[in-house]
């Protein structure tokens, strides 16, 4: 390969901040909006991509040579709804409530657009360890974000965090937080501030 | 030629390794997933027919229902299942009665998807930290041997008459569980009570 070769690091790290999928690429917006009412299901919904994104990157990157270009993109839908339906289908099974609450958007992340996105820029371009490592990256920037994004809002919205009451008493909750439009305007002020701060570092 | 062939062979020996996957997954999860739902009905089915020790399934002209029994076999009570459309989801509640269809006993909401911190409050009010449950508990012991239930906003319901006190900010659930409860009963008592 003549392409210089990024570290491993920055292959990881890069998911995390810079190549953010949520809050720089823009990408995953519509699970990014919808499930983030509490910080567990934006948790929940993070580490249900990750397994998929990683199981994927992995399997395309070890067959990225016997798949003919042609059929590349069925060839990834198959894969990731079929990682897609292993998680939906243990998570129904394993852990049923959370399941409930996170509803129709567990089947819908075979059409998150970061998975087959990394696929389509990256694992079908990798090898395996990097492709894994990019995956692990992408998905967990995605997780923090989703994380972060809920519990701003489970805080604001409900007064709790993870189901924990964090605010006194008094604090009475603005629900529109927890409503859709809490969505748009936290995911607004979130990339904004970073992108605030990657000004600011020049 | 050559190049199709070989494209047909990827695509369905991935379907098929796929297929396999799935396959043999549902083997080992659908058991446990069916298992918990029934569970979960029997939690529920118990919790709104109190005081009994098992009950049976039995179904007549396509309705599920649930006849609570006592220690000695003597059938209590009944409960079904009452679904409809909420203000943005499907609404699925269980309905515990008397052998008349005359008093409610209790009744639990299974499935809601409504707005939350409004509509959501006719499971669970979070903000009522002594009674979160008030809403459905209203409809604990309502006679309906003459009226209906009806809901009431700013007034004090009278529960001799059947009437609730709907959800500050969620009406239209508040209204959706009192119609549910309504149209099933009344089709349910015709079917329950015609002999044979």
């Amino acid at each position: 390969m003549a392409k210089t070769k990024t570290s491993l690091l920055a292959e990881f790290t890069k998911g995390l901040w810079q190549e953010n999928p949520v809050l720089s690429m823009l990408l995953g917006l519509c699970p990014t909006l919808a499930v983030t009412s509490s910080a567990i299901n934006g948790l929940s919904m993070g580490l249900a991509v990750i397994f998929t994104l990683v199981m994927s990157s992995a399997l395309i990157s070890l067959t990225r040579n016997l798949i003919p270009k042609e059929v590349r993109i069925p060839v990834f839908i198959i894969i990731i709804a079929t990682f897609v339906t292993i998680t939906d289908r243990s998570m129904a099974a394993y852990v049923p409530d959370l399941h409930k609450a996170l509803g129709a958007f567990i089947p819908l992340i075979v059409v998150n657009c970061i998975i087959l996105g990394r696929q389509e820029a990256f694992a079908s371009k990798n090898n395996v360890g990097r492709s894994i490592i990019d995956a692990l990256g992408m998905g967990i920037g995605f997780t923090m974000t989703l994380t972060v994004l809920g519990s701003i809002r489970e805080i604001l919205g409900s007064g709790m965090l993870f189901g924990a009451q964090v605010m006194p008493d008094a604090f009475a909750p603005w629900l529109v937080m927890i409503l859709p439009p809490g969505a748009f305007i936290t995911l607004g002020l979130l990339i904004g501030t970073a992108n605030w701060i990657n000004a600011k570092k020049g | 030629m050559k190049k199709s062939t070989n494209l047909i062979i990827v695509l369905t020996t991935t379907a098929i390794i796929s297929g396999l996957v799935l396959a043999s997954l549902d083997n080992v999860t659908q058991p446990i997933i069916e298992a918990h739902a029934s569970e979960v009905l029997k939690n529920a089915v118990t919790n709104v027919l109190p005081g009994i020790e098992s009950y049976d399934r039995e179904i007549k002209e396509g309705v599920e229902f649930f006849l609570g029994k006592n220690l000695n076999g003597t059938i209590q009570n009944v409960a079904f299942q009452a679904v409809g459309n909420g203000f943005q989801s499907k609404l699925k509640i269980l309905v515990g009665m008397d052998l008349e269809m005359k008093t409610i006993l209790a009744i639990k909401v299974l499935e809601q998807m409504e707005t939350p911190g409004l509509g959501t409050k006719i499971e669970t009010d979070p903000s009522d930290k002594k009674n979160p449950g008030w809403f459905y508990k209203q409809f604990f012991g309502l006679n309906l041997a003459k009226e209906k239930i009806s809901y009431l906003k700013n007034e004090t319901p009278n529960k001799e008459k059947g009437q609730i006190m709907a959800i500050t900010g969620a009406t239209i659930s508040s209204q959706a569980v009192v119609d549910i409860i309504n149209d099933a009963i009344i089709k349910n008592r015709k079917i329950f009570l015609k002999q044979g």
